[in-house]
């Protein structure tokens, strides 16, 4: 069913393109601890690739690999083709690879409007100057980015919190406004780090349903973590496995369930 | 009308001029702390570094002659030259941002996600520092400053009120200017931080430096500018403290004057700074006014940080400062 190079057509009939992101033999240590060893896999474009595991497995690790919140020891990122030298977090970033974080890291004391603009900081370029004196371009900027971010407000339904300071506002609509500062990056990759984490039922419905909109609306790429076997199984494409810092898995949602070795973590054996 | 009366609104406006420069100073804290959470106790010795510099660059005098001449046996003191005001000026602001891009490069760069207290600490060594190598730099003796700020009694506000209550008031054109300065800077300011996107990024940087970096905003950038604007402000400081009173090390001693002020107006808030100031300027001429006498004068000395102590039992945020709410 994997077509190397071009891509395939998953059983919804969308169209996954070529590898977006390719890592290559990654190994990660913290001092004596192996947190990642020896993984490889890729993202292609428009998919929705999930990376999945118990507690302690590596996936947020992994995680920040890709961000650049990490460097590996070993091992390539590959981005768009090209072999990715060692880069601070907000170079990758401005490479257009956006996240959000396990807990939530927004900016409390702004509002929820300037906390999605802050995601635009990719898309605007005019000079410091230009921005003390907020003329010509950087008013123009402005008023561009400021349109972009009210589709995206509109898109995730939180127009009746637009000017509410973010650390009013409830678990589940912080989670949702930092979905909407990373997709306002327009990015070519999205990251998300247990987007359903601390979520009841209901919270969980309307975030799948959201992730599963952005990638068929905009063809937005998205890596997730998740905890969620049963969220992971209907969102994503393609899953990876990872227990104790190694792959197990990489496959379709079916391939994965069916894989001895994902059964054996998930449910525990005894390791000899 | 009663004459004390006229005085004290003579007093009164005098001590709101006078709050405008201890708002000045305090001005270039807020920027700091909102922004990286540090309380720059060398915002004074800014100030100081920056009328000094301004004043060499000026008058053409050679930098660190002192020790040139000591190493080398020679005797030169000055260039020669005399360099206008307005270009001085920008040169001198070119050297506080080689400044602040220093102390972010060289100091607070390694000390990233440390306790305050020690981040307090290292602003205490950069004060000293910054004092010695400004000596060293420029020489100790007072020196005049004059860009060419209009000074003296304003004579049309001497006029007017002498037609009105029959006593001329003494408004120094100097006060007025600095008001002026000083009212246009926090516009800009408060405009810069809201409404642009370094300003955005200012403040995404100050609430969570992972987010910020999750945008790709780089702390590193954001830190220099932050110490550039304070270094603007200290400039700025600098000019009017120095006209008024020559540029003399006294100077750093202003600092002082400006932590009653942030106690009053709240470390976070920049119309805080203003206000706080105002108070501090307006309380201390009326108080010494009134009272001073009966107490032996000299009261200006205590009276902001007395004030500062009541306020404090009080409302410890200060007048605009963000509420501290601690969640159990």
């Amino acid at each position: 069913m994997l077509d190397a190079s071009e891509g395939y057509t998953t059983e919804d009939g969308r169209k996954i393109g070529g590898v977006v992101m390719e890592m290559k033999n990654i190994t990660l240590r913290f001092g004596g601890v192996v947190a990642i060893k020896d993984i490889s896999f890729d993202i292609r474009e428009g998919e929705i690739r999930a990376i999945i595991g118990p507690n302690g497995a590596g996936k947020s690790s992994m995680l920040n690999v890709i961000s650049g919140f990490y460097n590996p020891q070993d091992g390539q990122v590959f981005y768009k083709g090209a072999l990715r030298p060692q880069m601070k977090p907000y170079q990758v970033a401005r490479q257009g690879i956006a996240r959000t974080f396990q807990n939530i890291a927004l900016f409390d004391g702004m509002s929820v409007l300037d906390n999605i603009m802050t995601g635009r900081i990719r898309q605007m370029d005019a000079g410091i100057f230009a921005q003390a004196i907020w003329k010509g371009k950087a008013e123009r900027e402005e008023v561009e980015n400021r349109e972009t971010v009210e589709k995206i407000i509109d898109f995730l339904e939180i127009q009746h919190i637009r000017k509410t300071p973010v650390g009013r506002l409830p678990y589940g609509l912080k989670k949702r406004v930092e979905l909407a500062r990373a997709l306002a990056a327009e990015p070519s990759i999205l990251l998300l780090d247990e987007p359903m984490a601390g979520m009841n039922v209901e919270e969980k419905e309307d975030m799948s349903r959201f992730i599963l909109d952005v990638n068929d609306e905009f063809g937005t790429t998205i890596a997730l973590i998740e905890h969620d076997m049963g969220v992971v199984m209907d969102l994503s494409d393609r899953v990876v496995v990872m227990d104790y810092g190694k792959k197990i898995g990489d496959g379709t949602p079916d391939e994965v369930r069916n894989n001895q070795a994902v059964i054996d973590a998930y449910l525990g054996v005894a390791h000899d | 009308m009663p004459e004390q009366f006229v005085w004290g609104m003579e007093v009164f406006l005098n001590g709101l001029m006078a709050g405008v420069l201890y708002a000045l100073v305090a001005l270039g804290f807020v920027l700091i702390y909102k922004a990286s959470g540090i309380f720059n106790y060398a915002q004074g010795v800014m100030a100081l570094f920056a009328a000094l510099t301004l004043v060499g660059i000026m008058e053409g005098q050679v930098p660190f002659s002192h020790l040139i001449n000591a190493v080398l046996g020679t005797e030169i003191h000055h260039f020669g030259w005399h360099v206008p005001a307005v270009l001085a000026i920008l040169f001198t602001m070119a050297v506080m941002v080689l400044l602040a891009w220093a102390v972010n490069q060289f100091v607070f760069r390694h000390l990233v996600n440390q306790e305050p207290i020690i981040l307090f600490m290292a602003t205490i060594g950069l004060a000293y520092f910054l004092e010695g190598f400004g000596d060293m730099m420029w020489g100790s003796d007072i020196k005049n400053l004059d860009v060419g700020l209009p000074q003296g009694i304003n004579t049309s506000i001497d006029e007017f009120t002498y037609q009105i209550f029959d006593y001329g008031f003494f408004i120094d054109n100097l006060d007025l200017f600095a008001t002026a300065i000083a009212a246009a800077l926090v516009f800009s300011l408060v405009v810069f931080a809201q409404y642009s996107k370094q300003g955005r990024a200012m403040r995404a940087v100050a609430d969570d430096h992972q987010a910020a970096l999750s945008v790709g905003i780089s702390l590193n950038f954001i830190w220099v500018m932050v110490w550039s604007l304070a270094g603007f402000v200290a400039l700025v400081a600098g000019i009017m403290w120095g006209t008024k009173s020559g540029v003399q090390f006294s100077l750093s001693l202003i600092a002082l004057k400006a932590l009653p002020v942030l106690m009053l107006g709240g470390f976070t808030s920049i119309p805080g700074a203003i206000v706080g100031g105002l108070i501090i300027g307006v309380g201390e001429k009326l108080f010494e006014f009134s009272f001073g006498q009966m107490l032996g004068g000299a009261t200006e000395n205590w009276f902001a940080y007395v004030l500062a102590l009541i306020f404090l039992v009080f409302r410890p945020q200060g007048l605009f400062g963000e509420k501290i709410i601690e969640r159990v």
